[in-house]
């Protein structure tokens, strides 16, 4: 069969841009530049993700360790679900810690859920490979995957920008000349 | 003649002093020759009283011909001196007493195996003519009997009344008894084929049912509600927690002993079973392939939040000119499913569809190759082929849909500018793919890591950003073994290729 040939330079929008939907959370818990991205699948399910702005993907910082231990009693790692309803997920709320990451500069960052549902997974491949996070932040460095419960899967972006929103935080942050992340 | 044996007749005698009808006392002994349950009730009950009294007379003589019993008779005679050692006195005593046959409702089937077993009930009153009612179409056609659950109650019952007297003919362990589902099947089913000119077996696509209430004695399920709480839990489903299941769970459970509270043998009936409406199901599963040959087509109606997000659907194009040959509702099955945006061609993906309640189910093969051309011509965006009828259950459709291997064609874009030794790697490449459940499915799917296989790979170059990937796999997620879903499916192609790649069409072929 013959396909139709598309340029050379692919103009189609990539897997993340066909099937999700960008929401970002800015300035996290008020601490200045801590932006989230959630991804939103049309089936509902999203992924935590951080904003391309976030202090850790800036001034080629490194990263020392990610822990995914919240507390002494909690860890996301413990998190196991079973069955097509996912039973046993940990239920997060928007300012629940998934995790914490610390770079080579001693800096510490908690990255959180953002929306409420259900804890499906955590990315344990950052924990090998942090660099992933670092260089694929919206795909592969992913941080975690939540399931919102059907009934507010409408409601739980309520709080978020879209990304246009997010776009215009960005640059008025820019030409108030803020201190660079 | 009855086939009973010499063994049978305290049974025999204990059954029918207790309230039993023939047939039922047939079923205790029993016997599986369906012809001695199609006797009428009265000749049932006179040849049981002559061997009876053929017995009084001379006690090792068999109503029977003696070639139809298994045991030799030696044995026979061995064990019936046992027998009288054993019990002595009260054994004569009943022997002796004259026996009779209860012109009353059976203690044991409530009537069903008498009045509703005769020609009055069921070619003629019920059952015959519900089926000619409803005008279907049909060449054969299978029974079933929904009794009253207390019925188990009373079997048990009788059972622990000949008990004694079934160890010791050493024929019998309760589960042997002929059950009175299949003693009204084999009493009627030939009347009713003869009735309705078609057999009657034991698997069709034609299933007429017949039931039975009996209010009288629901109580008697209620015996052991306390004792036995744990098999009577109410489920959210059903009316009653004295399913037929649960009685017949509780009656495993329970002890002689503390089941001995229930009169053994059962009470008398004042009244026999009431029937209820005959109901008729007609099933026929057409099976066949589809190809798919549009990108905007979804297998099966796509609806989110009750709006739909695509127009017609695979089910939908093959479904209409069908509906309207059968009038009936119609269930759609495949071997497995593929994206709206991706081709089915080759051969083409099985499937059935079950058609629910058909008045109209015969079809000559020129007329199922009409029922193709039909929805051949009714659209061009899919193809069927093969298309037969059959009447077994679907279930084979999804049998081997793991395992199965299939050809899949995609073209694939790549990031990294191409050359044509840059595919090299790719050819006869084998591999195992560990695969968690897609992103795109994780909603109605548990989350598992799969692992699927990649039998073999080749490709082709198109251009520096393009090229074409045919993949010999286990069914599985190519999409996802392509673009990774965010590194979720080890290996990938993009990390094969050490490149960002996208999948831009897929045919299964």
């Amino acid at each position: 069969c013959v396909f139709a040939m598309e340029e050379a330079d692919k103009t189609a929008p990539s897997v993340t841009d066909r099937y999700y939907t960008r929401w970002y959370k800015t300035d996290m818990k008020g601490k200045p530049c801590e932006d989230h991205c959630i991804l939103q699948h049309s089936n509902r399910i999203c992924l935590i993700t951080l904003a391309e702005t976030h202090p850790i993907l800036q001034n080629g910082r490194k990263i020392k360790n990610i822990n995914y231990k919240i507390s002494d009693g909690c860890s996301r790692l413990n998190n196991k679900v079973s069955g097509k309803s996912k039973r046993g997920g940990q239920f997060l709320t928007e300012f629940a810690p998934l995790c914490r990451i610390t770079c080579t500069d001693n800096m510490e960052y908690t990255v959180f859920s953002c929306i409420r549902g259900r804890l499906l997974e955590v990315n344990e491949d950052i924990l090998k490979h942090p660099d992933l996070l670092l260089e694929k932040p919206s795909t592969d460095g992913y941080i975690a995957v939540i399931l919102p419960k059907l009934e507010e899967s409408k409601s739980i972006t309520n709080g978020l920008l879209t990304r246009e929103q997010y776009e215009e935080v960005v640059s008025k942050r820019t030409s108030q000349q803020q201190e660079p992340c | 003649m009855l086939s009973l044996k010499e063994k049978d007749r305290p049974i025999i005698r204990k059954l029918l002093d207790a309230g039993c009808c023939g047939r039922c006392v047939l079923r205790f002994c029993c016997v599986g020759k369906y012809s001695s349950y199609q006797l009428s009730i009265e000749d049932i009950n006179k040849q049981l009283l002559a061997f009876l009294s053929e017995a009084d007379d001379q006690p090792s003589c068999e109503a029977s011909d003696p070639t139809q019993t298994e045991d030799p008779p030696s044995k026979k005679l061995k064990l019936e001196t046992l027998q009288a050692g054993d019990d002595g006195g009260t054994e004569t005593l009943t022997a002796n007493a004259e026996p009779k046959v209860q012109s009353e409702i059976c203690v044991a089937c409530l009537g069903v195996l008498q009045d509703f077993c005769d020609q009055s009930y069921t070619t003629q009153l019920q059952v015959c003519d519900a089926v000619r009612k409803g005008e279907y179409q049909f060449d054969s056609l299978m029974l079933a009997v929904s009794l009253p659950a207390q019925l188990s109650v009373r079997e048990h019952s009788c059972w622990l009344h000949v008990k004694k007297e079934a160890e010791k003919s050493m024929c019998l362990d309760k589960e042997d008894l002929v059950q009175v589902k299949d003693a009204f099947k084999w009493a009627t089913q030939g009347m009713v084929g003869k009735d309705l000119g078609a057999s009657v077996l034991t698997n069709s696509g034609f299933e007429v049912s017949v039931g039975f209430t009996h209010a009288e004695t629901d109580g008697d399920c209620h015996f052991r509600a306390t004792t036995c709480s744990d098999c009577f839990k109410p489920t959210k489903n059903k009316a009653s927690v004295f399913t037929r299941m649960a009685v017949v769970k509780a009656l495993e459970k329970i002890s002689d002993q503390k089941f001995l509270n229930y009169p053994c043998p059962p009470v008398h009936p004042a009244t026999r079973c009431t029937p209820l409406d005959t109901t008729l199901q007609h099933a026929s599963v057409f099976i066949a392939r589809y190809n798919k040959f549009s990108r905007e087509l979804p297998q099966t109606p796509w609806v989110i939040d009750g709006e739909r997000r695509m127009e017609g659907s695979v089910e939908e194009l093959i479904a209409g000119p069908l509906l309207s040959s059968f009038r009936a509702d119609f269930n759609f099955s495949s071997s497995g499913r593929e994206d709206v945006d991706v081709r089915t061609l080759g051969n083409g993906r099985p499937f059935a569809m079950e058609l629910l309640n058909p008045h109209r189910a015969r079809f000559n093969k020129a007329e199922i190759r009409q029922l193709q051309e039909t929805i051949n011509t009714s659209s061009d965006k899919i193809r069927v082929r093969d298309l037969q009828i059959v009447t077994e259950a679907m279930g084979r459709m999804k049998e081997g849909e793991e395992e199965k291997t299939k050809t899949y064609s995609a073209l694939i874009w790549t990031k990294k500018p191409l050359t044509h030794t840059d595919l090299d790697f790719i050819k006869n490449i084998k591999l195992k793919v560990d695969q968690k459940t897609p992103l795109r499915v994780l909603h109605r799917r548990p989350l598992a890591v799969r692992q699927r296989v990649i039998h073999s790979m080749s490709a082709s170059f198109l251009d520096t950003h393009h090229f074409k990937l045919q993949l010999h796999t286990q069914a599985g997620y190519i999409k996802e073994f392509v673009h990774g879903d965010f590194g979720r499916t080890k290996p990938n192609l993009c990390a094969l290729m050490d490149s960002e790649v996208d999948i831009l069409e897929l045919d299964v072929e």
